[in-house]
């Protein structure tokens, strides 16, 4: 039986099903415990858990990712989560120098098994600082894996999935999405890393997103269909690893490829689908690969900037029909 | 003869261990100088035998020890052996890290050794880290953290303290002070040069250190073990040490005098646990030569085996990366 619940509900599910399952599985960040977490996605997990699973931290960033990695090295499976993305700047070399390395550089001895989640990208007018989109940033790091799920299904499955990995994970969630609600089973599933979903089935072009910016890539797909134009739209959920087969798959049925994504343009995800594609299925593309990415600025505060520097659905709606080389 | 307070046995290991060290790092040295085998960035361990030696008596295997990237001295200490150190900086496929690490980077999970790390300061964090999974995990081990003088200018040591009193993490940190950042002396960097002071802004207990002296170092860590495995929480000793070397290999060391580096070796580590075997008669000069003999065969042996030993494969490229065996890594 599935369910309506909030994406923060399921994620909750997720840590607190999988803290059940596994006692080296442990919540660790700004606010999860006494506050139930600045988002209320760790709502309750303290009066369950316990403080010995549900850990407060001062705000130090750099400390007590430094902590956690430490812990995962030693045996032990933490979530940390990031008030917002924009903070864990603070702890990247903890997870690019320590984290994502400590494999390697140990010959395969010391693994580091560790999920870091909280939210990412713009949530309206929060200014230049709590504002921007990590995806490509994590990407580029060799033996992490990154995801970006778009709704409470895609959430819990995954979240499940990156708290089993051997390996260090970044999860990447969205303010503005928390209270979005979706059907999730009751029943007990896991999404596998690194699977992107075919969302809307489509003939005419592809149009590839991921996270909250699947709301826009759908809100163009039924805005399309009004004038006969049928797009396939893809949901990543995975950024790494990077599920081109299936971008491939549907290019080579639609021909055209369009994708909408939060980050800014220079080396950004559609950067690497683009060189991919055009590699792996350049003789079946009819337009060239176009994309939509936030402007290439700091994202302002005034409400008519942060609309004006993101993608939108009549954008992405032009931005089709000129692949399509329909004129109107 | 006024007894001393550690046994023959004690003097002998420390004497044994120090050696082994300070022989291994002169002839990797001349292999890197000499011969070129070994190279990238190389820190030698010469002059702090002692901590080494006092911390191991102190501990108890099952310690985690992690430290900075002048890492071969506690590698070694930890009883890792000299052949897989020294075709470690080899490069070779038989190292400690498969010839993965080289000189910055030894580990040996076995022997609880979680490393050597290149950032500086960034292993005061994980190993407080490596405590705190002790403490969950319900065991009494204590996690010795080594940094050094430089290290204990970042943020992350504040950070850590922090924490790690909060929660009275099972740590000791040992902040190896030997006087110099690569070349900058302890006064340029702090208006604070009594490092262990840094403790006393989180209530920690804080504590100076002759490094110079096996016991000394053995005793302070004896403390903080007790106070660490008995839940009181973490301890900052400050050892007082001296590189004889220059920060790393490559270092014309023009920041101090060939006067001072000349003072600190009267006051050798080795000798002065020697002069003590003397003292009391614990070995003859001929048992002490066979420890010589020994630890040079060791030595001798593990370049032998560094240079016989094969390179990694190329296809190691892309092995250890991801725990993942399907890992999809991006191949163009």
């Amino acid at each position: 039986m599935a369910r309506l619940i909030a994406f923060r509900e399921a994620l909750r599910e997720a840590m607190s099903e999988e803290m059940r399952r596994d006692p080296n599985v442990f919540l660790m960040g700004e606010e999860v415990a006494e506050y139930n977490g600045a988002y209320k996605v760790s709502q309750g997990m303290l009066d369950e858990f316990g403080p010995k699973r549900v850990i407060d931290t001062p705000i130090a960033e750099l400390g007590f990712t430094g902590i956690a990695v430490g812990a995962a090295q030693n045996g032990l499976r933490p979530i940390v989560e990031f008030m917002t993305w924009n903070f864990a700047v603070l702890a990247l070399d903890q997870i690019l120098n320590t984290a994502s390395k400590m494999l390697a550089m140990s010959g395969g001895q010391i693994s580091c098994p560790i999920v870091f989640r909280g939210p990412n990208g713009s949530a309206g007018q929060l200014g230049a600082q709590h504002s921007t989109a990590f995806e490509s940033y994590y990407a580029n790091i060799p033996g992490i894996k990154v995801i970006s799920p778009s709704n409470p299904y895609d959430a819990k499955g995954l979240m499940k999935a990156a708290i089993r990995d051997n390996d260090p994970v970044m999860f990447m969630e969205s303010e503005v999405m928390y209270g979005d609600k979706g059907e999730v089973p009751e029943t007990e599933y896991i999404i596998p890393i690194g699977k992107a979903d075919v969302k809307r089935q489509g003939r005419d072009v592809t149009i590839v997103s991921y996270n909250k910016m699947m709301k826009v890539a759908l809100g163009a797909a039924a805005e399309l269909e009004k004038e006969g134009i049928s797009a396939e739209v893809i949901d990543l959920r995975t950024i790494r690893p990077l599920d081109w087969q299936t971008i491939v798959e549907s290019v080579k049925k639609t021909n055209r490829l369009v994708i909408v994504e939060e980050q800014w343009p220079m080396c950004s995800v559609s950067s690497e689908i683009a060189y991919r594609i055009q590699k792996e299925a350049f003789d079946y593309l009819d337009a060239p690969i176009r994309r939509i990415t936030a402007a290439d600025a700091p994202l302002h505060y005034a409400p008519n900037l942060v609309a004006a520097a993101l993608p939108d659905v009549p954008r992405t709606v032009k931005l089709v029909k000129e692949v399509m080389y329909v004129k109107k | 003869m006024a007894a001393t307070k550690f046994s023959k046995e004690t003097y002998l290991y420390w004497y044994e261990l120090m050696q082994l060290i300070r022989q291994f790092e002169l002839m990797a040295e001349e292999k890197y100088k000499m011969d070129g085998k070994i190279r990238g960035f190389f820190h030698a361990y010469v002059g702090q035998e002692a901590i080494a030696a006092g911390c191991m008596t102190a501990t108890r295997i099952e310690d985690p020890f992690v430290t900075a990237y002048r890492d071969h001295g506690l590698a070694l200490a930890k009883g890792m052996s000299p052949d897989a150190c020294m075709a470690e900086l080899y490069g070779k496929a038989t190292g400690c890290a498969k010839g993965k690490g080289g000189s910055m980077h030894f580990f040996g999970k076995d022997v609880y050794f979680f490393g050597g790390h290149g950032i500086v300061g960034a292993q005061i964090g994980t190993g407080a880290g490596l405590a705190f999974a002790e403490k969950y995990k319900g065991t009494d081990n204590v996690a010795l953290t080594f940094f050094g003088d430089g290290a204990a200018r970042q943020g992350m040591l504040h950070e850590t303290f922090n924490m790690a009193m909060t929660w009275k993490l099972p740590v000791i940190f040992i902040c190896e002070n030997n006087n110099y950042a690569m070349g900058t002396s302890v006064e340029r960097t702090s208006n604070v040069v009594d490092i262990y002071k840094l403790a006393d802004a989180y209530e920690m207990p804080g504590d100076t250190v002759d490094g110079m002296s096996a016991e000394a170092v053995h005793e302070a860590i004896s403390r903080a073990v007790k106070r660490a495995r008995e839940g009181d929480g973490p301890t900052l000793l400050e050892i007082k040490t001296y590189r004889y070397k220059g920060h790393s290999i490559s270092d014309p060391q023009k920041y101090r005098t060939k006067e001072e580096v000349e003072e600190y070796k009267q006051r050798d580590p080795i000798q002065l646990v020697l002069s003590t075997i003397y003292k009391n008669k614990y070995a003859t000069k001929d048992e002490i030569a066979a420890i010589d003999k020994r630890v040079n065969d060791a030595v001798v042996a593990s370049v032998k085996f560094a240079e016989e030993s094969p390179w990694p494969s190329d296809d190691e490229v892309l092995k250890d990366v991801a725990m993942d065996a399907n890992y999809p890594f991006i191949v163009d």
